[in-house]
């Protein structure tokens, strides 16, 4: 751990770099969640054929 | 939030690279084929989205008709939980516009899985180097591709599918039992463990995903089976780049190459 705190954030507690790095995780899911499973129809329709393409569950 | 910003920063070029080099590939192998079955899908009666062969029956009996009424009418009405206020709603013309939103959502999503890849491999010490990179990236692929990919294969139009909502949900909880039974193996060394893991990867085939009532497609089977195919190696290849530039991008970004050698093995 001591040496990624120390490369990508300098001083930074251990409870904060959990949080930090789970609220990176987070958002990740978030934005793969709204442009590939949204049911919204226009998000649905503009992201298509990427859908299609990532074999995510669609129609 | 200095550790927040580095990630993130991370994993926007790992995620915009990537995603351009799936865009591209899309381009000439998945997407023709998704064309070619749009033309078996018109031919047998229109574009239904939000449309799962009726909601919860199991019958084929019931699938059936529910099937040929929506190529005629609007969705079914039990299906109106979804605002399907218009049949299908906004959808961006053929040509340009369709490819230029495809390469939006690779971009963005490359971003988002980016972000899951970066966030996750610093808990075990961060990815080092292009090499440590691709055996990520390859993980990657196994939790989002392959394991998923097993009992969802990927789909063209027109093809049946159960449920939208039942299926998202196996796709996730599988996607979550294989990347932590990945996480075990490769980061836990006693056997007891590795069993457990084992267990995790299989358990998803084993309640199965949510299948349709009926097999019946106009897409010819060979069709399918190149779909699959280059779904599945245009995944692989995106997952390889993605790990490879975080592990590149990182390695530049904290100046030194730090290694992951405690973190494996």
């Amino acid at each position: 751990m001591t040496t990624a705190s120390v490369s990508l954030g300098a001083s930074v507690s251990s409870q904060s770099r959990v949080m930090q790095l789970a609220l990176v995780a987070l958002l990740g899911i978030f934005v793969v969640g709204f442009v590939g499973f949204s049911h919204i129809d226009a998000v649905h329709n503009a992201a298509h054929d990427y859908r299609h393409s990532m074999a995510f569950p669609c129609h | 939030m200095n550790l927040f910003r580095n990630v993130v920063f991370i994993a926007a070029i790992a995620g915009l690279v990537a995603g351009v080099v799936l865009a591209c590939m899309q381009a000439y192998a998945t997407v023709p084929l998704i064309l070619k079955a749009e033309v078996y899908e018109q031919a047998g009666g229109g574009h239904h989205h939000a449309a799962p062969a009726a909601t919860d029956t199991n019958a084929m009996s019931t699938a059936a008709p529910a099937g040929n009424a929506m190529s005629s009418a609007a969705p079914a009405p039990a299906e109106a939980a979804a605002p399907a206020v218009e049949d299908e709603g906004w959808a961006p013309a053929d040509g340009f516009e369709r490819f230029a939103f495809s390469v939006v959502a690779n971009i963005v999503t490359g971003i988002g899985f980016a972000l899951i890849l970066v966030a996750v491999s610093e808990f075990a010490g961060g990815i080092g180097n292009w090499r440590q990179g691709v055996f990520w990236g390859l993980a990657g692929f196994a939790v989002f591709t392959l394991a998923p990919g097993l009992g969802l294969p990927p789909e063209l139009p027109a093809m049946p599918a159960a449920d939208l909502t039942q299926r998202q949900i196996w796709w996730w909880a599988t996607v979550a039992a294989t990347a932590a039974g990945i996480g075990l193996i490769a980061f836990r060394k006693s056997l007891p463990l590795v069993i457990l893991a084992v267990l995790l990867i299989i358990a998803p085939h084993i309640v199965g995903a949510p299948q349709p009532d009926s097999f019946e497609t106009p897409i010819p089977e060979g069709l399918h089976h190149q779909f699959v195919v280059a779904v599945t190696v245009t995944n692989l290849v995106f997952w390889l780049v993605l790990g490879a530039i975080v592990g590149v991008v990182r390695g530049r970004f904290t100046g030194t190459a730090t290694s992951l050698r405690d973190s494996f093995a």
